[in-house]
């Protein structure tokens, strides 16, 4: 017997100015199952979605609901066709009751009848077992039941496919389960749901199909068993175990104690769990692990640019308390963030101003860099990183992608830090620069400097750094060194499963 | 058990509690004046002072209440107001007829709404700065109008209404004679008289308390408002865009035709303050209703409405124009008479106001936080 196909995608295309965001892509979506839609960052996944709930129009190919070929143009529509999205972020009002955020915006009458939606709400509630009662304000809910309750709306609007993007990224283990259970209550019903993830022992718990994308091509489909987690990763990055050989190794270098730089234990921040982590002077070490692992999250915490809840912290041997980014600077850390445009580059300012910007926060604003010594700084670093610039007074905004990256390196050399923390250095520059970055990377490492590299290309990360710390679900799962420093063995351990223990 | 769930009663909401806050703060306020000011403090008319002086104040604040709920702001109320008075003066007194005028409020009030609204609904600019220049433009308006003060030339009965519903066979006239006969006079001084409230004078006289007729205008707009707000489609989708914008959007609701209507309704609102203002003055005056629009964002603010929307209750709002009044009050009857005490004191109220707020809701947060963890 085949099996019904609740939604069919054919040869889907998306075109973005210079970009070709999907091509060709196929997507099933079957009866009561639970499909994780798999890929990394600008695999395309988040285009398949938005084109599917009407968010953005496909560029050429077909959509089929129940057989019945449709057209989405709108949010509207796609719900209209019994496809329904839970986001990531929860779009709910929380100054709303539940039962309100349930019904409201799509009442037939004028008049809204309090009791008689609250009584509907508890109805619904309860048959999907969710713990929460319709007169509550959703602010008061735990997120958890926040997003049950997005789910609980979409059931109510009938829907056949419900989509939860990122669901889980917010939640504790014991809220996921309960969203798991929600989730396979909805699947007996018949419901197909589409699960975007980045959690990989999530997507063995819940689901029962995988399709990865990767560069808006359809990699393939899968049935989960048949997939085991270390291929799941070699797919989504592109590379096959066996084509994989170690790549030009990194000399092995030896640190003692007495080297230490940094030395952090149990340190939390509200966005990363309590982790330990130590670099030694002239070491490059670097964070991997799949986009979402708490990479960033990790390194934000070590420069106190996220709350930081606890642990303690040593510099040179020394306790010292990291709260504030300020803190961080004034123990000679810098950090280049990993999103240049909202966190690095002040697009306004001339590229002279960009640079002196974080010495000037160090020294403090009254007492300011004259205009002669900014020049002095800017020319120098213009000349030592190559900087492509008209002149030192150009506004930073209309800089080469690479040219910002290097400006903002600038930016961090000129306080001469002891530390560098280099969040996705190479992201969206070309290759030339990404060269250039890690040469420097490594001149700096040279002269003693302290670098924790973060990249999504492992075969950069692999070239540049001495020690790679991996990390899986928001978890250390493993420090490789010397000869385990090959892509085979990375992936590996981001994967866990069976290479975990071997 | 299951129905034990359903019948448990939800903590408070932040509206209510905000507005609780107000009301507890209003009455002790008044109290303290009954108990240590006396005089006229002790007389129910004082209460109906309030409401025949701030009749206005009160429709305007009900307007303004709706945008800040929809997250919005709109400080040309006060500016329209006065625009309204004028034009109704002046309208009045070259002939025009009464019904017209009550037309002419509304469509002023409703031109500023629609032309703000739609600015900054569908153009998406900063509403302050749309009814910013709403604002001088109305203000302008009226000083082209007249600079001279317009008092409305009055002639006719004052008591239709008494006559109307007279027990007197030989006084009473039919309802088609009342709307006939209505003029500008009956609704300038013609008064509700309520004998049961009044207080007996030293001669021996009866005084009735006096009530005038913006009042009952007044406090319809608040009671429909309210009734919108809570049971309409349209008001709960003020209260859904003030919360989170995106969100509604979502949930499908049309933000940008929401936050449309919240404009226009305010506008309008400040139509109907307009007149109700000519009703109790009689005059227009180039600097009528100067400063209303700040005493409203007050009122409301006091009431328990966030300026970051989302949280809001126009029955809130009334209690807010009380307390204002009432402070105002007591410092005159304390003696400080200068103008500038009761600006100071507003202010000093207002800090005192949102103070309270910004900790009750923080306290209510942190306890939030503690039970999701638990």
């Amino acid at each position: 017997m085949a099996e019904h196909c609740l939604l069919e995608m054919r040869n889907i295309n998306k075109l973005f100015p210079g970009v070709k965001a999907l091509s060709n892509v196929d997507f099933t979506l079957r009866e009561g199952e639970i499909h994780a839609l798999m890929g990394e960052n600008g695999a395309g996944k988040s285009t398949l979605i938005k084109v599917l709930t009407g968010v953005y129009q496909d560029d050429g190919g077909e959509i089929r609901v129940d057989g019945q070929k449709i057209a989405i143009r709108s949010p509207q529509d796609a719900q209209n066709n019994g496809i329904s999205t839970v986001y990531q972020e929860i779009t709910l009002c929380p100054n709303l009751s539940v039962a309100e955020n349930m019904f409201i915006g799509r009442d037939k009458n004028a008049l809204v009848h309090k009791k008689q939606r609250e009584k509907r709400a508890n109805e619904l509630l309860n048959e999907l077992g969710i713990p929460a009662r319709g007169s509550q304000m959703l602010g008061n809910c735990s997120l958890a039941v926040q997003q049950m309750v997005a789910i609980a709306r979409a059931v109510d609007l009938n829907c056949k496919v419900l989509i939860l993007d990122e669901p889980t990224s917010s939640l504790d283990d014991k809220e996921v389960n309960v969203l798991f259970g929600l989730m396979r209550d909805l699947k007996a019903r018949g419901v197909g749901i589409i699960f975007v993830t980045h959690f990989l022992e999530q997507v063995y718990e819940v689901c029962d199909r995988i399709t990865v994308l990767r560069n808006g091509e359809l990699v393939g489909e899968y049935l989960t068993e048949e997939l085991p987690q270390v291929q799941l990763v070699a797919k989504m990055i592109g590379k096959d175990l066996d084509e994989l050989s170690s790549f030009g190794e990194v000399e092995e270098k030896h640190f003692s104690d007495e080297d230490i730089f940094y030395d952090a234990k149990k340190l939390s921040s509200s966005a990363a769990l309590p982790f330990n982590f130590t670099i030694h002077k002239g070491e490059v070490n670097g964070f991997t692990g799949l986009l979402g692992s708490g990479r960033s999250e990790s390194v934000r915490a070590i420069f106190g640019a996220d709350k930081v809840n606890g642990g303690n912290v040593t510099i040179n041997g020394k306790k010292v308390k990291i709260t504030k980014p300020i803190d961080a600077m004034k123990n000679g850390i810098g950090y280049l963030a990993e999103d240049r445009k909202r966190d690095g580059i002040i697009a306004d300012l001339s590229v002279r101003e960009n640079i002196i910007l974080a010495l000037q926060v160090m020294k403090g604003f009254f007492r300011p860099i004259s205009r002669s010594e900014a020049e002095s700084f800017a020319d120098e670093y213009i000349k030592v990183l190559n900087i492509k610039t008209a002149s030192r007074e150009t506004p930073i905004g209309s800089l080469s992608g690479g040219n910002q990256q290097k400006v903002i390196l600038a930016r961090w050399l000129l306080t001469h830090p002891d530390y560098l923390i280099l969040d996705e250095p190479t992201r969206g520059i070309d290759v030339g620069t990404k060269l250039e970055i890690q040469k420097l990377v490594l001149k700096l490492a040279e002269d003693g400097v302290a670098v924790t590299f973060i990249s999504s290309e492992i075969e950069e990360m692999l070239r540049t750094c001495s020690r790679l710390i991996v990390m899986r679900d928001r978890h250390i799962v493993g420090e490789l060194t010397g000869s385990d420093l090959n892509q085979a063995q990375v992936m590996k351990t981001i994967a866990g499963g069976e290479a975990d223990e071997g | 058990m299951e129905n034990k769930k359903t019948f448990r009663r939800e903590p408070l909401t932040d509206t209510q509690l905000l507005m609780i806050i107000a009301i507890c703060i209003f009455v002790a306020m008044y109290l303290g004046a009954m108990l240590f000011l006396g005089g006229g403090f002790l007389r129910a008319q004082q209460v109906f002072d309030m409401l025949n002086d701030n009749a206005p104040l009160i429709i305007v604040s009900c307007g303004l209440t709706i945008v800040m709920i929809g997250g919005g702001i709109d400080i040309s109320v006060g500016a329209v107001t006065s625009l309204v008075v004028m034009s109704c003066a002046l309208f009045l007194n070259n002939g025009g007829n009464i019904y017209l005028s009550m037309l002419l409020a509304l469509g002023i009030g409703l031109a500023f709404g629609l032309v703000q609204g739609y600015l900054i609904s569908y153009l998406e600019i900063q509403p302050f700065i749309v009814t910013l220049a709403g604002m001088f433009f109305a203000r302008g308006m009226t000083t082209i109008l007249s600079v001279n003060p317009q008092k409305v030339n009055t002639e006719g009965t004052e008591n239709l209404v008494e006559l109307l519903t007279s027990k007197d066979p030989a006084q009473k006239i039919s309802f088609i004679q009342f709307l006939r006969d209505m003029n500008f006079k009956t609704l300038l001084e013609g008064k509700i008289k309520i004998d049961w409230l009044g207080y007996t004078a030293p001669n021996g006289n009866r005084i009735p308390v006096r009530m005038e007729w913006g009042v009952v205008i007044a406090l319809l707009c608040v009671i429909v408002i309210f009734l919108l707000l809570q049971y309409h489609k349209l008001g709960r989708g003020f209260y859904a865009i003030g919360g989170n914008q995106t969100s509604a959007l979502m949930l499908g609701i049309n933000v940008k035709r929401t936050r449309f209507l919240s404009y226009v309704i305010c506008g309008l609102l400040s139509g109907i303050a307009g007149y109700v203002f000519l009703m109790h003055t009689g005059a227009g005056n180039a600097t009528n209703a100067a400063g209303m629009e700040m005493n409203a964002i007050a009122a409301s603010i006091i009431g328990g409405t966030l300026l970051s929307g989302g949280v809001g209750n126009v029955a809130g709002t009334l209690v807010g124009v009380l307390t204002l009044t009432t402070i105002k009050k007591i410092v005159v009857t304390s003696g400080l008479k200068d103008p500038w005490w009761q600006s100071i004191t507003t202010g000093g109220m207002l800090c005192f106001f949102i103070i309270l707020q910004s900790i009750v809701l923080s306290v209510r947060a942190k306890l939030r936080a503690k039970q999701k963890k638990g």
